[in-house]
C-alpha cells in the first residue's frame, strides 16, 4: 500500500485497506502473481478442451476404424495419415480423438475424486472440531489408523477391493485416501477457530451453537483446505494412472481416460513410446497447472504474507 | 523421553492392530474369498463348502481374526498363491526385504544429497534464473508418473550409461547370500564384481524412485532456508564478522533441519508406494515387486502382510522422526 500526498489521497488509501478481508486482498495479489496466471491459463484450456471434447473429436473414440492396419505379430500400428494425425492406437482407433475425449474423464476423475474426498473430510473434520470430546477422539484414531499406510499404498489395497474395478472405483480409491487429510486440516482450524475471540463474542451473544459452528468457525476455517483441494486435483490424476499401471483401474476403455491410456500401454512402451508420451505429457502439464495455482493460493492465503 | 517413546509404541500396536482387523475383514469379505482363489471360480459347491469348512471360514470373522493373530504372532501369514505359488508369504517378505531397503535407501541418499544442497542455494539466491528453473523443474518433477519416468530411464538411459536395464530374478545375485542386501553380500564375501553388478542394478530404479523425495526436499529445504535468513540472529551473526561457512553451518542450516527432517520422514510413505512401481518397471526383487505382483494376482496372504509390514515401517519411521527433533532443536522437550 502505497499513501499518497494530499490529505484526500491519503483517506483514500487507508480505506482501501480498512474492511478488505483476507479473501479480497489474497484475490488482488493473485491477479497480479505470473505463476497463478500460467496455471490458471493451463487449467482454463484444459477444462474448456474437456467440456467441448465430444464436439471436438474427429472420430469416435471406440471405433477401431484403422484396424486393418494393425498387425500383431510385427507390431505395427496405423501410422499418422491424412484423417488421422496422430495416427491409430493398438486397437485401431483414432489417437487424437482418443486424446481429446482423454480429457474430459481425466477432469472427471480429478473433480470427482477431490469432491469425494472434500465432503467425507468436511464432515469427519467439522465433527471432530467442533464437538471435541470423545467424539474427536474417535475421528482422529480412524484417522491415524488410515495414516498409517501410506496414501497410495492405501488407494492400491482399496481399489483391489472391487471384484469388478471401474472408473467409479477409481474415483473411490482415490478420494477416501484424502479424506484423513482433509479432516486433519480441517480439524486444525477448526480447534484454532474455538479459541478465538469472535466465537468467543458470538457465544457471549447467546448465539446457538450449530449457527456459530457453520456462520462463524467454518467460513473462517476453508483457506488450507481449499488449498489442498487444488492439489488433490493435481495428485488423484497421478494416482489414477498409477492404478492402471498396477491392473487396478477401469478395464473398459472404450471412453478413455489419460491415467489409463499410460497405464494400460506398458507393454508396448519400448517399441511405441509415443503412444505412452502423449498421455503422460499431457498430465504432467494438467498436473503441473494445478499445483502451480495451489501453491501461489497457498502463499496468497497466507495472513504473514499481507500487506 | 523414554516415557514417550513408551507411549507412542504402544499406540503404534494399537493402530497395527486396528489396521490388520480391518485389512483382515476386507481380505474375507472379497466376492469368493480364499475359497475362490484356491479352488478356483468353477469348483463344485460340494468341494467349496468341506473347504470352507476345512479352513474355519463358517465361523464369525471375530474367532477367525483371533485365530489369524495367533499363527501371525508365530510368523504363519499363510502361503502365497500368485507372487511365488507355494512359498510363505513370510519367506517372501524376508527374502525381499532387504532388496527393497537397499533401493529405498539409496534413493533416500541421492535425494537428501541433491535437495538440500540445491535448496540452499535456491533460497540465497532468491529471484535469480537458478532458483526459478529449479523450482519450476521441482514442480515438475512431483507431477511425473513415476513409473513414466522409470520407462523413459530404463529405455533411454540404460544404453547410454551402459547400465543394465533391468533387475536381477531373484536369488540370481551372483554372490552368496549373507544378509540379503545385494551390494553389501558382495563386499562381505569379497566377491567384489557381484557388488559392482549390483549396484549397476540399483542405480536407475533408485533414481527414479528418488525424483518425488528430491523434489519436496528441495522446495522444504528452499522455503525454510529463506525464513531463517530472514531472521534477527542471522543479521546479528552477520554484524559481528562471523565467516559465511559458520553463520551457514551454525545458524542457518540448523535452525532450517526441523522442518526438513520432518519431510524426510513423510516421504518414506512416498518411497513405499514408488517402490510398488519402480521395481515392477524394473523387475526388481523387492517387496514393491511382491506387492505390484500380489495386487495384480490378488495374492491375499501376500498383500495382508506385506501392508501391515509397510504400515510399521512408516509408523516407525515417523516415530523417529519425532524423536530425533530433540536432537536437533534442545527448545522441544518431548512430554
Amino acid at each position: 500500500m502505497t499513501l499518497g500526498v494530499t490529505k484526500k489521497e491519503k483517506i483514500d488509501a487507508l480505506a482501501e485497506n480498512v474492511g478488505v478481508s483476507l479473501a479480497a486482498s489474497a484475490w488482488k495479489r493473485l491477479r497480479r502473481s505470473p505463476v497463478f496466471l500460467i496455471g490458471a491459463t493451463i487449467i482454463g484450456i484444459f477444462v474448456v478442451l474437456s467440456l467441448l471434447s465430444p464436439w471436438l473429436a474427429p472420430h469416435d473414440p471406440a471405433d477401431p476404424m484403422l484396424i486393418k492396419q494393425v498387425v500383431k505379430a510385427r507390431n505395427e500400428i496405423p501410422p499418422p495419415q491424412p484423417g488421422h494425425p496422430l495416427g491409430g492406437d493398438l486397437q485401431g482407433r483414432d489417437f487424437l480423438s482418443r486424446m481429446l475425449v482423454g480429457s474430459q474423464q481425466t477432469l472427471i476423475v480429478g473433480v470427482g475424486a477431490t469432491l469425494i474426498g472434500l465432503t467425507g473430510g468436511l464432515i469427519l473434520g467439522t465433527l471432530a472440531g467442533a464437538i471435541g470430546g470423545w467424539v474427536d477422539s474417535v475421528v482422529m484414531r480412524f484417522v491415524d489408523v488410515m495414516l498409517s499406510l501410506p496414501a497410495l499404498l492405501l488407494a492400491f489395497s482399496i481399489a483391489a477391493m472391487f471384484a469388478h474395478p471401474s472408473q467409479f472405483s477409481v474415483i473411490l480409491a482415490i478420494s477416501i485416501v484424502q479424506i484423513p487429510v482433509f479432516a486433519r486440516l480441517l480439524r486444525g482450524s477448526m480447534l484454532a477457530q474455538r479459541a478465538s475471540d469472535h466465537v468467543l463474542a458470538a457465544t457471549a451473544l447467546g448465539v446457538k451453537r450449530g449457527s456459530i459452528v457453520f456462520r462463524h468457525m467454518l467460513p473462517n476455517s476453508l483457506g488450507p483446505v481449499i488449498v489442498q483441494s487444488t492439489l488433490v486435483l493435481a495428485t488423484a490424476i497421478i494416482e489414477a494412472a498409477a492404478l492402471s499401471f498396477l491392473g487396478l483401474g477401469n478395464p473398459d476403455d472404450r471412453i478413455p481416460e489419460w491415467g489409463q491410456m499410460l497405464g494400460d500401454v506398458q507393454k508396448v512402451f519400448d517399441t511405441h513410446p509415443h503412444l505412452a508420451a502423449y498421455p503422460a505429457i499431457c498430465i504432467i502439464i494438467v498436473a503441473l497447472g494445478f499445483t502451480l495455482m495451489g501453491e501461489t493460493l497457498r502463499e496468497a492465503l497466507d495472513p504473514k504474507n499481507r500487506r | 523421553m523414554l516415557r514417550y517413546t513408551i507411549r507412542r509404541l504402544i499406540q503404534l500396536v494399537g493402530v497395527v492392530l486396528v489396521l490388520s482387523l480391518l485389512l483382515f475383514a476386507w481380505l474375507r469379505a472379497l466376492p469368493g474369498g480364499p475359497v475362490s482363489a484356491l479352488l478356483g471360480e468353477r469348483a463344485t459347491p460340494e468341494s467349496r463348502a468341506a473347504l470352507t469348512k476345512q479352513l474355519g471360514l463358517d465361523q464369525p470373522i471375530i474367532v477367525q481374526y483371533f485365530k489369524f493373530l495367533g499363527r501371525a504372532a508365530s510368523g504363519d501369514f499363510g502361503v502365497s498363491n500368485g507372487v511365488q505359488p507355494g512359498d510363505s508369504a513370510m519367506e517372501i517378505f524376508l527374502q525381499r526385504f532387504p532388496a527393497t531397503i537397499e533401493l529405498s535407501f539409496s534413493a533416500l541418499l541421492i535425494a537428501i544429497a541433491l535437495g538440500i544442497p540445491l535448496g540452499y542455494l535456491a533460497a540465497k539466491r532468491r529471484g535469480s534464473w537458478f532458483d526459478n528453473m529449479s523450482v519450476i523443474g521441482s514442480l515438475i518433477g512431483v507431477a511425473i508418473p513415476v513409473f513414466f519416468l522409470a520407462y523413459v530411464l530404463k529405455d533411454n538411459f540404460s544404453h547410454l550409461l551402459g547400465l543394465p536395464s533391468i533387475g536381477r530374478q531373484n536369488g540370481d545375485i551372483g554372490a552368496t547370500r549373507v544378509t540379503g542386501f545385494f551390494v553389501l553380500d558382495g563386499l562381505l564375501t569379497r566377491e567384489f564384481d557381484a557388488s559392482w553388478d549390483a549396484l549397476k542394478h540399483l542405480i536407475l530404479p533408485a533414481m527414479a524412485l528418488a525424483t518425488i523425495p528430491f523434489a519436496v526436499i528441495f522446495r522444504i529445504t528452499r522455503a525454510a532456508v529463506l525464513e531463517v535468513l530472514d531472521e534477527d540472529f542471522v543479521r546479528t551473526a552477520e554484524s559481528k564478522g562471523l565467516t559465511a561457512p559458520v553463520i551457514r553451518r551454525r545458524h542457518v542450516l540448523r535452525n532450517a533441519m526441523l522442518p526438513v527432517v520432518t519431510t524426510i520422514g513423510l516421504q518414506t510413505g512416498a518411497l513405499l508406494s514408488g517402490a510398488v512401481l519402480t521395481e515392477k518397471v524394473f523387475a526388481f526383487p523387492g517387496v514393491g515387486e511382491a506387492l505390484a505382483l500380489g495386487f495384480e494376482r490378488r495374492d491375499y496372504p501376500v498383500l495382508l502382510l506385506l501392508l501391515i509390514m509397510a504400515a510399521i515401517v512408516y509408523v516407525l519411521v515417523n516415530l523417529l522422526v519425532d524423536l530425533s527433533y530433540a536432537l536437533i532443536d534442545p527448545r522441544i522437550r518431548t512430554r
